[in-house]
Order: structure tokens, then sequence, then C-alpha cells
């Protein structure tokens, strides 16, 4: 709660500031400098990705930001084409249902780790966290074998069950739940709770700012995921997203303005579950009931 | 009909034992205060009470049942813990009503014994507020509701004013034991603050080490501490001790002094005398001690006087109006009633 309050103040009061009378210094020139160097860099991606999306084909290696004659007629041909809903809805449907999974796997597992004394606890946390240190690229043909095994090829199944739960999700939770004190666990089992209830109405809503956080970084990560599921999907229909985007053009030519079409359009989404979310990570209530 | 009886419970943490060897009758009823210093396993023993710990050996029995196997749900108990343990996403209501989640009552039952402890605790208006809109007071009171509402056999207390300031603490003190009076529930309340434990209790037990020192009525504990410890840990400033050594029907102090101590003695053996500040006062006749003051601290009606007596200081009290001045040579006087004599080496009481 501690942590929270003092943020929240601070965010207001840059909001308030207005621009200082005295004149600045120079570290603080330098900082707003690089300050403003960092934003450009965020920003002209997401600009470049607009402006080509409204440009045509025929001014796409122009890279001036204004388009010359700008143009909607990407976007009608984007939303349009079928395939677009398709990729779209499997994307929704396979980064909803992962974060879903996230938010209950990983705090299950990490609540688990955290709250209770079992032998061999300390191994199973260092396993888990050791399987942070094994990039995707490596998994991508096990899991391939695997999946061709199973008969997961092209199917949703195939393209979530790698994501269904993240080490790095399960290492969050396990440390959020280290801040909810063990009396308010206890005193839910004097009550007469037992552990899944205790785990649902009593520490879960306790660490909503790190199910948020958490949940914004699986949705986020799902939406733009790209190896895998280019390499599990066979047909069209099942692409998600990214992989849907990349497929318009060929090699010999990439048809950008339609790419980045896709790929504004896609930003939607990730700016509602961010929108969502973030109030819940600002707001955060750990502390409230306990003496603060 | 719910009296809770602790027999020979041990608890040993990996290789430390931290209680060794608990017993206790505590009667239907009764207001029990477990008082001690800090880490002395006041919390332990509450814990295993409650059943959020399990004993090494020994056993709990609760209304006649032996609970020892007994989930902390089904041992008829509540708990009120330090840190309050209200939940902060939930209601007032929702933080009462709580305690009755898994009771089988109907939900018009519940409602009513919701609205009751309310009202028991003067907190009707503040049922729809969140914990944070509370005050510190507001918020113990929610959790002594919480622990209300079950209508446990038992009530279980773990330092639940420590948070308090001293104001809120005094009527917060006031209001458990009102209301122990109103329910008539057995209640086991841990402090470290021996004020509490003298005003709030029926019986004191004192602990130390893991042991239990003394178990008594506030009135005996003061009057008749068993031991050293007892002696120095309740009544405030602690009590005097001053050593000596048995000489025929009297003590001689190491200071020079001859006592009366009223009582057979081995000759010869090395002994303690207590007295508390509050029995020692500055006196030409019966003195037991001579010294210097060296600091006084004027307390409205009394004056507490630190008096230097070669090697060892002591604490007397004396009159408001008219104090002994720093650097004045006293004498002190007790009456032999309220001298304390302890074994020197063990701590014993002896008279
Ligand atoms: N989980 C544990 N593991 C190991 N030792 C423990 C554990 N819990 C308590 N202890 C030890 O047991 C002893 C008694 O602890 P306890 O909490 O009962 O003390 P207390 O009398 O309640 O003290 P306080 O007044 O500080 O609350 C302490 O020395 C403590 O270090
Ligand atoms: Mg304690």
């Amino acid at each position: 709660m501690a942590v929270v309050e003092e943020i929240r103040p601070t965010t207001d009061a840059l909001l308030k500031t207005k621009a200082p009378k005295r004149p600045a210094n120079m570290g603080q020139f330098l900082r707003w400098f690089f300050l403003f160097l960092g934003g450009i860099a965020m920003v002209m991606p997401i600009a470049f990705m607009i402006s080509t999306s409204l440009k045509w084909p025929h001014e796409v290696y122009n890279l001036r930001l204004i388009p010359e004659e700008p143009t909607i007629e990407n976007y009608t041909y984007v939303l349009e084409d079928g395939r677009f809903y398709w990729w779209f809805v499997n994307s929704i449907i396979i980064a909803l249902i992962t974060t879903v999974c996230n938010v209950i796997f990983d705090s299950l597992v990490g609540y688990t780790l955290c709250k209770f004394k079992f032998p061999g606890r300390y191994i199973v946390f260092i396993a888990i966290l050791s399987t942070l240190m094994i990039p995707t690229e490596m998994l991508v043909i096990p899991w391939y074998l695997m999946s061709q095994q199973f008969g997961w090829l092209d199917t949703y199944w195939g393209i979530m069950f790698p994501g269904l739960m993240t080490a790095f999700g399960t290492f969050l939770m396990k440390q959020f739940f280290e801040t909810v004190p063990d009396d308010f666990i206890e005193a839910a089992r004097i009550d007469g709770l037992n552990e899944l209830q205790i785990w649902w109405t009593v520490a879960m809503p306790l660490v909503k700012p790190a199910l948020a956080a958490l949940a914004i970084f699986v949705f986020l990560g799902n939406w733009t995921a790209f190896i895998w599921p280019l390499i599990v999907t066979n047909s069209v229909e099942m692409y998600t997203l990214p992989v849907g985007l990349s497929s318009f053009g060929d090699e010999a030519d990439v048809q950008w303005e339609l790419i980045m079409t896709g790929a504004a359009i896609s930003t939607i989404p990730t700016l509602i579950v961010f929108l969502i979310f973030q109030r819940f990570i600002i707001r955060g209530v750990v502390m409230a009931g306990l003496k603060g | 009909m719910a009296d809770l009886i602790l027999r020979d419970l041990v608890k040993t943490y990996d290789k430390t034992q931290v209680l060794h060897g608990i017993s206790l009758n505590v009667h239907d009823g009764e207001f029990v205060v477990f008082v001690g210093p800090s880490g002395c396993g006041k919390s332990t023993t509450l814990r295993l009470i409650a059943g959020l710990e399990d004993a090494t050996s020994g056993d709990i029995e609760i209304g006649g049942r032996v609970v020892n196997n007994l989930e902390p749900k089904d041992r008829d108990i509540a708990m009120v813990f330090q840190n309050y343990a209200i939940y902060p996403h939930m209601t007032v209501r929702k933080n009462i009503g709580f305690g009755l989640r898994s009771s089988k009552k109907s939900r018009e039952e519940k409602n009513k014994r919701n609205e009751e402890v309310a009202d028991i605790l003067d907190m009707t208006e503040l049922l729809d507020r969140k914990p944070n809109q509370l005050s510190g007071g507001q918020r113990q009171r929610v959790a002594i509701g919480r622990a209300m509402v079950r209508d446990p056999a038992v009530f279980l207390f773990d330092e639940p004013l420590s948070n308090l300031d001293a104001q809120l603490r005094t009527q917060m003190r006031l209001e458990i034991k009102k209301l122990h009076q109103r329910v008539g529930s057995t209640i086991v309340f841990v402090t470290h603050d021996q004020v509490e434990a003298m005003t709030m209790a029926d019986r004191i037990v004192i602990m130390k080490d893991g042991f239990i020192q003394q178990v008594g009525t506030p009135a005996e504990v003061y009057h008749k501490p068993a031991n050293t410890f007892v002696a120095r840990f309740i009544g405030a400033p602690s009590m005097n001790m001053l050593p000596g050594r048995v000489n025929g029907g009297a003590v001689k102090l190491h200071s020079g002094f001859d006592i009366d101590v009223g009582g057979k003695l081995d000759a010869g053996r090395e002994v303690l005398v207590g007295v508390r500040p509050e029995d020692l006062h500055p006196n030409e006749e019966h003195a037991i001690l001579e010294g210097d003051v060296s600091v006084c601290e004027p307390l409205g009606h009394e004056t507490l006087i630190y008096v230097g007596t070669g090697g060892s200081e002591v604490i007397a009290k004396a009159d408001g109006r008219v104090p002994p001045k720093v650097g004045e040579r006293v004498r002190l006087s007790a009456l032999p009633e309220n001298l304390h004599v302890f074994d020197a080496k063990t701590g014993e009481a002896l008279v």
C-alpha cells in the first residue's frame, strides 16, 4: 500500500507541473534531451506504421512521414479480406485463453511455493526458474515433434499449449504472494475456508496489481507471438494475426502497406487490454486491511 | 462447558525447543492472560490452541474433546490477530460475515447474527465501509466482530491492542473486558504489556523462555511472586532486589542493615530481598537502606526517587509535595510484610 500510494501523488504532481519558470540547468537539459530521444525512438515506428498504412504501394519506399496522396484504400482492402477476420479471431481466442490460464496456473503454483512449507519446494522453485534460461528457439523443435505425435499440429491447442503456464509468471506471482501477510491466510483458515477457497477469495484479490501486470504481459506476448504459431500452423484459417499479416505478398513482393495496415488495426486490442488493466496496477490495495 | 485444558504442551522447531511442557486449566468463562517478554512462546502457545501449528507432544482439550487432530475450523475457537487481518477488499459487513461462511445457518440467521454483532460492537453505521476507511480502533473492532459472529467456545487474542495508541488501547481494553462480561466466553489473551495483563485478567500466566513461571490472579502474582522473574516483570517500576545473607532470624543485607523478614530460613544462605518502589519510602524509623538521591522524577501526587546505595541503585516513592532533593542523604524503610525473599541462586521465593 505504502509504495503504491506514493506513486499516485507523484504522477499527479507530474501532470500538474507547468513548465518551470527558473532557467533549466545543464543536467536537466541533458536529461530531457535523452528522454526526448527515447520518446522519438518509441514513437517513430508507430508513426511509420500508420503513415505507411495510408500510402499507395508505389509510395511505400519513399520514406516521407506524410504520404503525398493519403488513402484509406488499404484499410478497406484488409477489412474486406475475409482472412483478416479469421486471423483476428484466432489471435483473440488464443491470447485470451492463454492469459486466463496463466493468471490461474501461475498464481496457483506461485501461491503454493510461497505459502506452503513442504520438502523440496526450493528445488521445485529453482527448477521452474531455470527454464527461464532456455530460449524459445531451442524448444520449438521438441514442441513441434510432440505436437506432431499427438496430432496437435494446426490446432488452437497446438498453438497455445507451450504458453499456458510460464516460469516468469510463476516467479512474479510467488514474489507478490510474499507480500500477503500470513495472518490473512490463517484467519481464513480459522474461519473455515479450505485452501483453494483461501487462495481464491483471500489471496488473489490482494495481488490484483500483479495479476493485472501478468495479464498485460501474457496477452501482449501471445498477441505478438510469431515463430511458434508460424511453425505449428499450416492452413491459412489457423494463422494468428502476425503470421497472417506476414503472408501478405510473397518473398519477391512484400506488400508493406497491407502489413502495416493490419498491424495498425491489431494494436487496438492491446491498447484496450492495457487501458483495462493498468488502473489495477496503479491502485493496489494489498495492505489496507493491516496496520499500515 | 468449554473448559480449555493444556497438558504438557511441547513445541520444537527444527532443533530449537520453544515450549517446554505447558500445562494449564482454563475454566469455562475465564479470562486468562498470557504475558511475558518477547520470544517467550506466547504466540506459539496460542497458535497451538488454534490449530495453526501442530504440537510436538502434549494434548489440547476444548470443551471435553481432545482437539489435537482437528482442523482450526473444527475446534470451536476464534482468533483475533495483532495486525487485525481483516480483508481490505471486503466491506465491514462482509468481513464480519466471513466468520459464518462455513456455518450451516440459513441466510437470514446469518444476517441477523451479523447485525447483532455489529450492534454489540456499535458499528452499525460502519457496515458498508471498507477497512481503509476505518480508524485503527474500528478495524480492531471489526476483527473482534468477525471472531464474535461464530460464537466460539474460546476466543484467542494475540496482542490485539499493541498497534493502537495509548489512549485507544485503554479504551479497547475496557471494551474487551465488558464484552467478556456480556458474552461470557472463555478468553485467552496474549500480551507483553503487564498493565494490560493486570487490568484484564481473571488469571495471569507469566511465561519465560517457553516455561510457565507462575499462574495466579493479578493480586497473587503481584503480592506473592513465585520467583525473581515474576517479581521484576509484574509492577512498574520493577521491584528492587537487595542482596543479603541469612543470619539467624534475620537477613543481613550487603549494604549493612539487618532486616527481620519474619520467616525461618537456613543460616548462611545467600538471598535477594525484594521490595517494590511503592512499598519503599523515605523514613528515619526502621530503615533498611540508606543512600544519596541521584534523580527525582515527579509524577504529581508522588515522586520517584533513585537512591544510590553503595553498588546498586534502588527506586523508592516519596511524597509529591515535599520530595527529597537530589544529593540529599535519605534513609528508606518498608513494612516487613512488603518484603519478599528469594533464593539468590535459583530465584525461587522463600517466604
Ligand atoms: N516458524 C518458526 N520457526 C522457528 N522458530 C520459531 C518459529 N516461530 C517462532 N519461533 C521461535 O519461537 C520462539 C517463541 O516465539 P513466539 O512467537 O511464540 O514468541 P512471543 O512470546 O509471541 O513473542 P512476541 O511478544 O515477540 O510476539 C521465538 O524464539 C521464535 O524465534
Ligand atoms: Mg507473539
